[in-house]
């Protein structure tokens, strides 16, 4: 147990020097790290809670993405069944399919093959589950039309996809620094940004939709009439500003999908915020034949199927770009011009859980921690020193290295400290000492069962070391649960104390080892000092 | 051993309490678990007016709320239960808070928690304390025999429960980091079990005569001294996080140090040893102790190293079913 040779004794002495080197990283500015190798420069985060600032956790509407589906695949279908001249009765959405009946029995096999073409396998060219999109059944006439739980599983995974990369332009476009965006389970994202204090903007920002249309304003009744009868089939009730209602038509001249750039600015005449946008070419070219057949008539800009604005087409707009008034503050302007250039989000996202931590927090919690982590030390080497004397020091050599060693580690996963996590290196500590307690015990056992100070020292190495590695193996599955289970702060906490169980055990099976076999050898002592 | 005659009845009756005081009085949950909004905010001027705050909060009819002082004199711990209307709603009324206090105060946290994510954070949580167990529970059946796991399974969750009527008691917040302290505590409470049943193992094979109580009190007494510098070497670790910690982990460092120094080393003592008794360790041995120097139990010195340096562990399931 306490032989080593001299390739073994280096490559442990070398191990240990180089996880403790990946922590010096830390122990340097941004600034210098910079001109380091690559490799090199991994160091701790500090988490939100050490550094101050907002963790936003979002969800996507997912009932919003299966409507819209369904509202996809009926219009399909009303296409399809349009082009191949079969005539059809009841298009309809119920529940979760779509359901239309064909008139003519003849031609129900033609329609079914050209519907089933909608559907298609999920999961693009590695789809291999043999999985389709739509489930398409027919009974009598009837054709039903299902998104399968796979399809719409996709297609909500393509929403979260989409709608990380319009946070990301959004969240870019306000300026914030070092943002973290990142997609949570199936339908979640957690936006973290260091430093923000007060999310409300953020929060503004990323719970709209942004979907922007242009549409005629509907002349054939007034809204009022609408509301008391019944508005025609190809428009709808909308609300304005100042609970106004416009009888919109459902068809969109131009969308906001069409736009290439949009800035706030202020009106030449009234000198009041507006946002200016341009249209690419397929936009400016179908704004333009719009606004050529409607001169005279009002339009609507809608925003989030709210209405902005509806002014009237006093003359032609051909040069592709436009004005949105609609008495905005310039605050207002700002963010529409932001939510444009970003683009919409396929579907409207909600705030579920929030964390804000200001600076002053952050800073005092750093404090708080390293106030608790100097004592503790202190603490449990005094302690250790009085209680062994000279192995008291081996192991505080030996908690020591497992310290800076856990800094390593942590450095090269580039992971993140939390004031759990702290907590965690800190009882790390006092589980580190175990280690070296349940050996020097065992040795005092074996040095009163009458062995020589060395065959002791042999056999209480050897006997505890079973031990500790039972022990620690069932910490480390409880770390591990944690790690599974636990979000933010807590899986900090996990990832600080299973590093910890990992490098205490090493430094016991080795390194506590080494330093005794050095002494043994240099020594030859006849008594064990403990 | 004829500790466990006045043990077993004392935890029993003291996890029966717990059990009652958790379903009695509750436990006080955070906003982790039930939703809602907690804010920590600090008077930028002299000590928080916190009759000011209280009336200036109610005006705003968010339903149940609570005022609190946390640690220093300006700092104020503001919770807002859940509101209704999901978790849309619950953004409005922080929206609504801030507008009311205003720039008087610093937001040193603010923390919302909507009613999708609660039910979720509890079921988790839930889950991961029942994964665990069963996890360390298989890991001790492949190291040990199965009466072993089975018996350090009855001390951890006779842990859990104290400490979770412990914290019924003293109205602690239990949110997430409660249930990290939690597995914790079941992590470091087995690891101290761990340290007894392996030592308990190594008897049973050396001293094949000695009876089960006899040689439990053996293993206890060859670990004691360990034990007893281990837990005060974790409580100093413990008490520096409780003292200079800071508020945020206060509740975390408090319900570890009830887990771990008072609950955990109780139990792998009077409670994980002595049920091996009553699950049928050793049922095969004779009554007869064999040896009499149950105090300091040592390795005979001609004994050969049983143990090899680096266990592998079907060898040793082997020995510990001879």
């Amino acid at each position: 147990m306490l032989f080593f040779t001299r390739w073994k004794a280096a490559g442990i002495l070398l191990t240990a020097l180089v996880v403790c080197l990946f922590a010096l990283p830390n122990f340097f500015s941004e600034h210098t790290l910079r001109y380091w190798p690559s490799w090199a420069q991994r160091h701790i985060v500090l988490g939100l809670d050490l550094q101050g600032g907002s963790s936003l956790l979002l969800e996507v509407d997912t009932n919003a993405v299966r409507k819209e589906k369904l509202q996809g695949i009926a219009d399909d279908v009303l296409r399809i069944l349009r082009q191949a001249r079969v005539p059809f009765t009841g298009r309809a959405i119920r529940g979760n399919s779509v359901e239309v009946r064909i008139t003519r029995e003849t031609d129900v096999d033609n329609a079914l093959g050209k519907l089933r073409d909608l559907s298609q396998p999920v999961g693009g060219i590695l789809g291999s589950t043999g999985q389709r999109s739509i489930d398409v059944t027919e009974s009598g006439g009837l054709i039903t039309l299902t998104p399968s739980d796979a399809g719409l599983a996709e297609r909500i995974r393509q929403a979260v996809d989409q709608s990380i990369q319009i946070i990301e332009r959004r969240v870019n476009e306000l300026g914030l620094v070092e943002p973290t965006i990142q997609r949570e389970g199936a339908d979640r994202i957690l936006v973290q940004v260091p430093g923000l204090e007060d999310p409300s903007r953020l929060k503004q920002i990323l719970g709209k939709t942004a979907k922007l249309d242009f549409r005629m304003v509907d002349l054939s009744m007034t809204s009022e009439q609408a509301i008391a009868t019944r508005p025609p089939s190809d428009a709808e009730i909308l609300d304005g500003e100042g609970g106004q209602k416009y009888l919109i038509e459902k068809r969109v001249l131009v969308s906001g999908g069409d736009l290439v750039d949009a800035q706030p600015g202020f009106d030449q005449r009234s000198n009041e915020p507006v946002v200016n946008f341009r249209f690419n070419s397929v936009g400016a070219r179908k704004f333009a034949e719009a606004t050529q057949q409607n001169v005279g008539k009002p339009f609507a800009i809608v925003l989030d199927n709210k209405v902005i604005s509806a002014p009237v087409i006093r003359e032609p707009i051909l040069g592709g770009s436009g004005q949105i008034s609609g008495n905005f503050t310039v605050q207002q302007a700002n963010d529409l011009a932001i939510l444009l250039r970003a683009g919409a989000l396929p579907a409207p996202l909600t705030v579920v859980e929030e964390r804000t931590v200001g600076p002053g927090l952050g800073q005092d919690s750093i404090n708080a921690g390293e106030h608790a982590a100097y004592v503790g030390a202190g603490l449990v080497v005094f302690f250790m020193l009085v209680t062994y004397g000279l192995f008291g020091l081996f192991a505080n050599i030996a908690v020591a290295v497992n310290v800076a060693m856990i800094f390593g580690v942590l450095s090269m996963l580039s992971a993140t400290l939390t004031l759990p996590g702290i907590a965690g290196i800190v009882l790390t500590v006092g589980i580190a000492v175990d280690s070296n307690v349940l050996i020097y015990e065992r040795i005092r056992e074996e040095v009163r069962a009458g062995r020589t100070a060395i065959n002791a020292i042999d056999a209480g190495f050897s006997r505890a070391l079973a031990t500790i590695l039972d022990s620690n193996i069932t910490t480390f599955i409880a770390a591990a649960v944690l790690f599974y289970i636990g979000t933010g702060p807590v899986r900090g906490f996990a990832v600080t104390l299973g590093i910890g169980i990992l490098t205490s055990l090493f430094t016991a099976f080795t390194l506590t080892r080494l330093i005794m076999a050095y002494w043994v050898r240099m020594w030859r002592p006849r008594t064990v000092p403990i | 051993m004829r500790f466990r005659r006045i043990s077993f009845p004392i935890s029993a009756l003291l996890s029966i309490a717990a059990i009652l005081l958790y379903f009695l009085h509750g436990l006080n949950f955070g906003i982790d678990f039930v939703g809602g909004t907690l804010m920590e905010v600090q008077t930028k001027a002299g000590p928080a007016d916190l009759a000011k705050m209280r009336g200036t909060i109610s005006s705003l009819h968010l339903g149940d709320f609570q005022l609190q002082q946390f640690g220093a004199p300006n700092d104020v711990l503001i919770r807002i239960s859940e509101q209704p209307g999901g978790d849309a709603a619950q953004q409005q009324a922080v929206q609504k808070v801030r507008e009311a206090l205003g720039n008087e105060v610093e937001y040193r946290r603010v923390e919302v928690v909507g009613p999708s994510v609660s039910t979720e954070l509890l079921s988790y949580g839930t889950i991961g304390l029942v994964l665990a167990i069963g996890a360390i529970l298989v890991y001790l059946w492949f190291r040990f025999e199965w009466q072993f796991a089975l018996g350090a399974m009855i001390a951890n969750v006779h842990d859990l429960v104290l400490t979770v009527g412990f914290m019924s008691l003293t109205r602690i917040d239990f949110d997430l980091t409660s249930i990290a302290a939690l597995l914790t505590i079941l992590g470091y409470s087995l690891n101290d079990t761990v340290v007894i049943y392996d030592r308990i193992r190594e008897m049973l094979r050396r001293y094949k005569r000695m009876s089960m109580p006899d040689l439990l009190n053996a293993s206890i007494n060859a670990t004691l001294s360990r034990s007893i510098v281990t837990h005060l070497t974790v409580s100093l670790s413990l008490l520096a996080l409780l003292l200079f910690g800071g508020q945020a982990i206060r509740s975390f460092t408090a319900t570890m140090m009830f887990g771990v120094v008072l609950v955990g080393t109780y139990t792998s003592v009077f409670i994980a040893s002595p049920i091996l008794i009553y699950l049928g360790v050793g049922r095969t041995r004779q009554g007869e102790p064999e040896d009499t120097e149950a105090a300091a139990p040592v390795a005979p010195p001609t004994a050969p190293s049983a143990t090899p340096p680096k266990p592998s562990p079907p060898r040793q399931r082997a020995r510990a079913r001879r």
